[in-house]
């Protein structure tokens, strides 16, 4: 009596363990970002803009460079224009939508580039210890003694104007705060039992790290340093604002609002255009990246 | 505590070292023989001979930095290319004008983030929590240079309410408490708050929520205390982690007000970085750079120091 209802509890259980193996992590993650409204429409909203600023000639109505003098500084609205003309009679429309390209690229290059560098030294870091450890971490100390504004204008003010410096400032901005995040998960997973047993049946270091520390550590890491994406837009398009990165007539959202500075007594509201691209596109990767922490339940 | 604080000031000594090295480093890194940067292009080949021997540029770059440093310590921060005045004498006004102005913005943005935060963390899931959160994400996503511009447009060019450029009347760079001053320090110093605000509001939120949480707040309602004493309770077990978020903040913005500084053509550090970027005058960039990186030092030791003090279980190696 008692062994068939032993029998019993234990389908039961199988069934259960079914039923949990069957929804794996990722499985819970989607279905958790499915119920996520906020960071559904901002992924949408990303992805119309990548698609757009990808085939910009098919979207864009004008070529972004031809100016004209006898058409400057237009109006909203205007026939053929609909978002005006800049201070050169170019198409502001066209020349968002081209904009776009080199705004994406240095808001998510820099932190492409970092995470992958900051990832090795600091998973290097939290893995080895000792020495290692003592080395990276310090050095990165002192990169944190600037705020990032005043590292990234200073690196590129010094190296002088130009996307390549612009970029290499950023990646540099951006590589301590991924080695800090990276180190403190790794010095937390290194310390697990699964690594010790890993370690006692014999598996070598680099297999370790591999197999049972990058698998843990990379999502946090990931997720910390799409948060950077939004801060890195910015800081691109201030680098180019105060004509540290991008040179004219490259369209670029940052530059082209220094450029229609001059122009915000004549056109206010087309002069604001670019920033207000920035600040849509920032906005929605925040976002994003906030989702997406709850929806993988990354803490911190 | 005293061997905490004396820890914790021997440890800043080499972190300033080494911030003092990448300072050092930028002119080394700038395109081109840095002596090029002392000298005009169309000296005589012995003048450049003779200014590379006085200026130690001919030792090697250890020794460089040891006799760079020895001028240093001494407040000598060589002299500007542009002007020719010393270094320090145009840093010293603009860094005044960048405290006001980081200070004002600091205020601004301590006080509507607790307040925000406050309420938000206290009420969590309702209206004000879901407006606060959504200002604080806006506040850490908005390009400030572009809230600058679409204020000035609002406030300058369409309400004509404010001026839009400069820290005084006729361009002057002398600042004074007086409203003619005031009214073209508000501009910049909101347009300068809203990162603050968003990071103090998410900030104060999570820390409050917490606190709520926690058992002895049930302990103290099921004393009977009034709301007012049990918001007393949650201040004082939020102020040092706020404070210290705050006191960063000061530091961010003391550095990173060069944008807006450009935008308001405001007469500080940024204005003047912005200068020496494009006449490719070294000096000031390395000398303002180094004593906004310097203050942004000593700011986290305070930081650190009156953190521990408030909350003794906060220690930092």
């Amino acid at each position: 009596m008692s062994s068939t209802a032993a029998a019993a509890e234990l389908a039961v259980q199988a069934k259960q363990a079914a039923l949990y193996r069957s929804e794996g992590y990722w499985a819970g993650v989607w279905k958790r970002l499915r119920r996520d409204p906020v960071t559904i429409a901002c992924s949408l909203i990303l992805l119309a803009m990548l698609i757009v600023i990808v085939f910009a000639p098919l979207f864009a109505p004008h070529d972004p460079y031809q100016g004209s003098m006898i058409r400057r500084l237009r109006p909203i609205g205007t026939e053929n224009y609909p978002l005006g003309t800049d201070e050169l009679g170019r198409d502001m429309l066209s020349r968002l939508i081209y904009g776009g390209r080199l705004s994406w690229f240095m808001g998510i290059l820099p932190v492409a580039l970092a995470f992958v560098i900051g990832t090795t030294l600091g998973v290097t870091a939290g893995f080895v210890g000792g020495k290692v450890n003592m080395l990276i971490m310090r050095v990165t100390d002192v990169f944190y003694a600037f705020p990032s504004v005043l590292l990234a204008v200073a690196i590129s003010g010094a190296l002088g104007a130009g996307i390549l410096n612009a970029i290499l400032a950023l990646t540099l901005v951006f590589i301590p705060p991924i080695i800090r995040v990276a180190e403190s998960v790794t010095t937390g997973v290194r310390n697990l039992d699964f690594v010790d047993a890993a370690r006692a049946s014999g598996a070598s270091a680099f297999t370790i790290v591999r197999v049972h520390v990058l698998g843990n550590v990379l999502g946090p890491i990931f997720i910390y340093a799409t948060s950077l994406i939004s801060v890195c837009m910015i800081l691109a398009s201030g680098l180019s604002f105060l004509g540290l990165g991008t040179r004219p007539p490259e369209p670029e959202w940052g530059l082209m609002l220094n450029t229609l500075r001059t122009a915000i007594y004549v056109q206010p509201w087309v002069a604001v255009l670019p920033g207000a691209c920035i600040f849509v596109t920032s906005i929605c990767f925040n976002l994003v990246s906030d989702g997406l922490r709850q929806a993988m339940d990354v803490k911190g | 505590m005293f061997f905490y604080l004396v820890r914790r000031v021997l440890y800043a000594i080499p972190i300033a070292l080494a911030v003092g090295f990448v300072c050092f480093m930028l002119v080394q890194i700038a395109p081109g023989d840095p002596i090029n940067a002392i000298v005009p292009p169309d000296a005589p080949q012995e003048v450049v001979e003779q200014v590379r021997r006085d200026y130690g540029l001919d030792q090697p770059l250890p020794v460089q930095f040891g006799l760079w440093l020895l001028k240093v310590v001494q407040g000598d921060l060589g002299r500007s290319l542009a002007t020719g005045r010393p270094v320090w004498s145009d840093l010293s006004s603009a860094i005044g004008n960048t405290l006001t102005l980081a200070a004002a913005a600091s205020l601004i943005g301590f006080v509507f983030g607790c307040v925000l935060g406050g309420l938000a963390g206290t009420f969590r899931g309702s209206l004000i929590d879901r407006l606060a959160v959504t200002s604080a994400v806006a506040g850490v996503s908005v390009p400030h240079y572009w809230l600058g511009m679409v204020l000035v447009v609002i406030f300058s060019v369409q309400m004509n309410a404010l001026p839009a450029m400069g820290a005084g009347p006729g361009g002057s760079a002398d600042w004074a408490w007086d409203w003619e001053h005031l009214q073209h320090l508000i501009l910049p110093a909101v347009t300068l708050s809203v990162i603050p605000m968003g990071i103090v509001t998410r900030t104060v939120r999570g820390i409050v929520a917490e606190i709520m949480n926690q058992e002895f707040v049930t302990a103290l309602r099921g004393k009977g205390l009034t709301s007012w004493g049990v918001f007393l309770h949650v201040v004082k077990n939020a102020a040092p982690n706020v404070i210290a978020v705050m006191g960063l903040q000061l530091g961010y913005l003391m550095g990173g007000s060069i944008l807006v500084e450009t935008v308001f053509s405001w007469p500080g550090t940024g204005l003047l970085l912005n200068s020496a970027i494009f006449q490719r005058d070294l000096p000031v960039l390395q000398g303002t750079i180094l004593v906004l990186a310097m203050f942004f030092v000593a700011l986290n030791l305070v930081v650190d120091l009156v953190q521990t003090a408030l909350d003794p279980r906060i220690k930092r190696a």
